[in-house]
């Protein structure tokens, strides 16, 4: 498992230029709101281009401004977290679920739609509308489209941020039990100092577009 | 009752504006898409291009498609010799000159109910291994679906109802290319025919009342359940 992001981009007031190589397979990302933790998702996600820099994971160079390499994001299979789910309005809780499955319905799939409904306590949702859904079980189910896509990487962006406390602690054991189930590598951002003390073994913090030291405690 | 000549004009132009309807749906998808989503260079060229039948006088513009795909026009004579297609004093070219007309108020409806769809879904489509093509088929155009009925709707009203560059491009010839309107014109123009004037006014009214209450009605069944409570 490795994890390589060295990018750089501006973008008006804001500029971005981090660093982040490691071996560890769950990295969080903690810092401030506007640090710049979604900008580096959404490079590693192909979803906006990095200015310069490179991304490789495992191996596979997703972008290369040196050698011209961008990897356009359907072709990448990272799965994404969003904050607010973006569940997909016009089609039920199954049919989000198995959105990517179907794209690549030939292709390996990484767990089945009983699996993953089974880990993240989602099977009774299965024939709802997502409109009917609870903050918690839209985020399950966000979860449960991007595992269901097998992606080679997991990115998830404050998937908390949105819930009150109580469905925070409710919905965390099943983030555990997502980076337990799965050998996946994960990015986790949050601000929630807790939250990635619990979930990464690696917190890189950012603050400002760069990667700071931790403040001593 | 309406007589055999007017009967022929109504479904001469039911016919003319279906055709102009489908034919041009996909095109103004495309050109609603395009500017809707994409910034580059010459996007406010294709933008003018787009309204200009929406201002330039209809004469003008049938004009234009009788230069352009006259028998003897360049676009015209190319594709009769390559695929036989005429359109000069035939239906087919009532449809293309309605067709062309109502263009630019189709692209305008479709493009407006794409701008309302949220861009990070797509986003969101394209990280579960969705290319652009099959996240504008899957979540775009159904989601903006009630918008391009609309639009479709509102293209066949306008078809329905298009006079001047059908009568400059194909003439007004009874069986032909007499649609509806240039029936109507026709029967004002000669002592006593007021009755049939009457008649075609009212089957107009009709028509488009009807086009309304069917696209109201579609878009009231697509769009339960889609809204966010």
């Amino acid at each position: 498992m490795s994890i390589l992001v060295e990018v750089a981009l501006a973008r008006g007031d804001f500029t971005l230029d981090v660093s982040i190589a490691t071996e560890n397979r769950v990295i969080a990302l903690f810092g401030p709101s506007g640090a710049g933790k979604t900008s580096i998702l959404d490079i590693v996600a192909g979803l906006s281009r990095a200015a310069r820099g490179r991304v490789v994971i495992d191996g596979a160079v997703l972008q290369d401004t040196a050698s011209g390499i961008f990897v356009p994001p359907h072709r990448r299979g990272i799965g994404y977290v969003f904050q607010e789910g973006r569940l997909f309005p016009h089609l039920s809780v199954r049919r989000n679920l198995l959105y990517g499955a179907w794209l690549r319905r030939r292709q390996r799939q990484l767990a089945t739609l009983d699996e993953v409904t089974d880990l993240l306590a989602i099977g009774h949702l299965v024939g709802r509308d997502v409109k009917r859904l609870s903050g918690g079980e839209k985020q399950r189910v966000a979860i449960g489209r991007a595992l269901l896509s097998a992606p080679r990487m997991l990115l998830l962006d404050e998937p908390l941020a949105a819930l009150d406390d109580a469905r925070k602690k409710e919905t965390l054991p099943y983030i555990e039990r997502l980076r337990d189930a799965f050998a996946l590598p994960m990015i986790y951002v949050s601000h929630n100092r807790a939250e990635v003390e619990r979930i990464a073994t690696e917190i890189v913090h950012v603050a400002k577009g760069r990667i700071v030291r931790p403040p001593t405690k | 009752m309406l007589s055999q000549e007017e009967w022929t004009a109504v479904l001469l132009s039911l016919r003319v504006a279906l055709c102009a309807t489908l034919f041009g749906l996909p095109p103004a998808m495309g050109a609603a898409y395009v500017l809707a989503r994409f910034r580059f260079p010459g996007r406010a060229l294709l933008n003018t291009l787009v309204v200009l039948p929406l201002v330039l006088p209809p004469v003008v513009t049938g004009y234009l498609l009788l230069v352009l795909f006259g028998r003897r026009g360049p676009i015209g004579h190319a594709l009769e010799s390559c695929c036989g297609i005429v359109f000069s004093f035939r239906w087919t070219g009532a449809a293309l000159a309605s067709g062309i007309m109502a263009f630019p108020l189709v692209v305008r409806a479709i493009r407006l109910s794409i701008e309302a769809v949220d861009r990070r879904l797509e986003a969101a489509a394209a990280t579960l291994g969705a290319n652009p093509v099959v996240a504008f088929g899957t979540v775009t155009l159904p989601l903006a679906l009630p918008g391009v009925i609309a639009g479709a709707v509102l293209g066949f009203a306008k078809a329905l109802g298009e006079f001047g560059a059908t009568i400059t491009f194909v003439s007004n010839i009874p069986g032909q290319t007499q649609t509806l309107p240039l029936a109507l014109y026709a029967y004002t123009q000669v002592p006593g025919g007021d009755a049939p004037t009457l008649r075609l006014t009212i089957v107009s009214v009709l028509l488009a009342v009807g086009a309304v209450a069917v696209s109201e009605w579609l878009i009231a069944r697509l769009t339960i359940g889609d809204r966010q409570p």
